[in-house]
């Protein structure tokens, strides 16, 4: 392996790439799953809006995307890219199958989040008068800032390890590398790199998430 | 009797569940007076919680009508059930208060919710919580606070929208005695400053005895009694009332043969010796099985449950005298207590 020029800005272009590809994929995931996961919870039984059979026709859709294999959804979802942005390579036509990869799953996260919250503080808010739009912005997504951003360093961290599988429908990024390298050259150096490039990756979400989160909580004295 | 702010009428309350309905309340009938403190007493299950959740619509009662100021709250449109809740305040037992938001900010929360302007809401929320005495704790957040604290700004914040009634359930449930005296004490404050309303929800009689004007007493779903505290507590009618008013300590009371009798004293007897006036004016013995005196409302009250003498002539005599001075008794069985 040699670490020449052309290398050097090949592994600058795939991080870019992985960084654009997750950073779109992540935004859009939450545009979907955001809402799809503050409904899951409205619209439960117990919730301040319950209909339940909308939250049951939603939880099944939700579960039965979650439940197809990434690698089988991109090729099921490709020949939308190629209809919505001309092509079906490459890292933008990746940000649609991982958008609905991802969006189930933030829809998930978001719920577990939002239902951590106590029950009392909603009951105090309906007894002021609030709304069910007022419970929504002012206190089920404030009360439970701390737990949404850990579910958002985890979900950003799991587009990216999907986004790494897209190397092998041709997108682009790290795990593009990782494999058209490592697997189908048996150049492992450069395989390794890659690798240890990811794993610096999540850390990075990771500890951004859990300290955004810390600093943010104000129940920690 | 004052107006009525709330008329509760045939109201009941079933709750589904999986093994089935569950009847938690049945055929409550309340008015509750415009400035007065009204107190709401039982044993736990009895349904007081639900009471008062039915009184702002938390819960829908499945029976019955709520009337605030004469309107029904079944009958209001989800808006007017939301303005209609901004009159009446809530204080809970846990406080619920805002975790993420600062002590000034809670207190701001029902502002908000109606949009008033930011800095006239923050200078409403200033001055409640110098009512509460908080001032300096402003800027703190919930967790920084202990549980008498927390409970003042939950205070604060209930008077924000100045409600016409404030429902506490439980409210000092949680908190230590001589913290219960001074949130019961700022209670009866804002009653009387600000003649907001009070209805208090509460398993403790002690609670009822400080701050409350007139109390029901709840069983088993129903209302078992309503009346002035002073009477209630000198006389109650209902076996329910007479155990959390006696306490645990009448169910211990060995009962012999002979015959008992209850004494009631209503303020004025309980200044002068009865008991050894009565003795000594018989010229006989009595055995005082139970007594309990209290000071409600600035009027000593209480009762004594005494023994008469075996001998039925000696009894009579004693009996005779509490006539004769005007003193109120009845006779017990073992089964009354
Ligand atoms: N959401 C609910 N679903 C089913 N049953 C309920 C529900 N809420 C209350 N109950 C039942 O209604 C009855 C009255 O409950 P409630 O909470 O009003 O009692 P309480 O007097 O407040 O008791 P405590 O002093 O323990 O708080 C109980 O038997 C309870 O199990
Ligand atoms: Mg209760």
């Amino acid at each position: 392996m040699t670490f020449d020029a052309a290398t050097i800005q090949m592994l600058k272009t795939g991080i870019w790439e992985t960084f654009y590809m997750v950073f779109l994929s992540s935004l859009f995931a939450y545009v979907i799953g955001l809402p799809l996961g503050i409904v899951l919870v409205t619209t439960d039984n117990d919730g301040i809006h319950p209909m339940p059979v909308l939250q049951k026709v939603l939880g099944t859709v939700i579960n039965l995307l979650r439940s197809v294999p990434f690698l089988i959804l991109l090729f099921i979802v490709l020949p939308l890219s190629k209809m919505v942005i001309g092509t079906r390579i490459g890292s933008p036509a990746m940000v649609i199958p991982l958008t609905i990869a991802a969006g189930p799953y933030v829809a998930r996260v978001v719920e577990s989040s939002l239902r951590e919250i106590d029950g009392g503080v909603i009951e105090a808010a309906k007894s002021m008068g609030a709304s069910d739009w007022q419970i929504i912005w002012k206190v089920l997504l404030p009360e439970c800032r701390p737990s949404l951003l850990v579910g958002g360093a985890l979900a950003v961290t799991t587009i990216l390890s999907y986004s790494a599988m897209a190397g092998f429908v041709g997108g682009g990024g790290v795990g593009a590398i990782a494999i058209n390298y490592g697997y189908y050259r048996y150049e492992a150096g450069l395989m390794w790199v890659s690798v240890v490039l990811l794993v610096v990756m999540v850390q990075i979400i990771q500890e951004a998430g859990m300290r955004m989160s810390r600093k943010g909580d104000k129940r920690i004295r | 009797m004052e107006q009525p702010i709330i008329q509760i009428s045939h109201l009941g309350k079933e709750f589904q569940t999986t093994e089935g309905k569950v009847r938690a309340l049945g055929d409550i009938n309340l008015e509750i007076c415009q400035g007065e403190i009204f107190g709401i007493i039982g044993l736990s299950g009895a349904g007081k919680s639900t009471l008062v959740r039915c009184i702002n619509f938390l819960e829908v009662p499945t029976e019955g009508e709520v009337l605030f100021e004469g309107r029904s709250l079944g009958k209001m449109s989800p808006q007017e059930l939301r303005s209609t809740r901004q009159s009446m305040g809530m204080i809970f037992q846990q406080f619920n208060l805002l975790a993420q938001r600062s002590v000034l900010r809670n207190v701001c929360f029902p502002l908000e919710l109606v949009k008033t302007p930011k800095a006239e809401s923050r200078a409403r929320a200033m001055e409640l919580l110098k009512t509460v005495g908080l001032e300096d704790k402003a800027a703190a957040y919930p967790a920084q606070l202990s549980g008498g604290q927390k409970q003042r700004v939950a205070i604060a914040r209930a008077l924000a929208t100045n409600p016409k009634v404030i429902l506490c359930d439980e409210a000092t449930s949680a908190l230590d005695p001589n913290t219960t005296k001074s949130i019961l004490g700022l209670l009866k404050e804002i009653n009387r400053n600000l003649g907001v309303t009070v209805i208090v929800i509460t398993h403790e009689m002690a609670v009822i005895e400080a701050i409350c004007d007139r109390v029901a007493i709840i069983d088993q779903s129903h209302i078992a009694e309503v009346g002035k505290v002073s009477e209630i507590f000198s006389e109650p009618k209902s076996k329910i009332g007479r155990q959390l008013i006696l306490g645990d300590a009448a169910r211990q009371v060995k009962f012999g043969n002979s015959r008992q009798i209850r004494i009631i004293f209503d303020g004025r007897e309980s200044t002068e010796p009865v008991i050894s006036n009565m003795v000594l004016a018989c010229k006989t013995a009595v055995n005082i099985m139970y007594a309990q005196t209290r000071d409600v409302g600035g009027i000593a009250m209480g009762q004594m449950i005494v023994q008469l003498p075996d001998d039925e002539a000696e009894a009579n005599r004693a009996l005779h005298y509490l006539e004769t001075v005007k003193i109120p008794y009845e006779e017990v069985s073992e089964h009354d207590i």
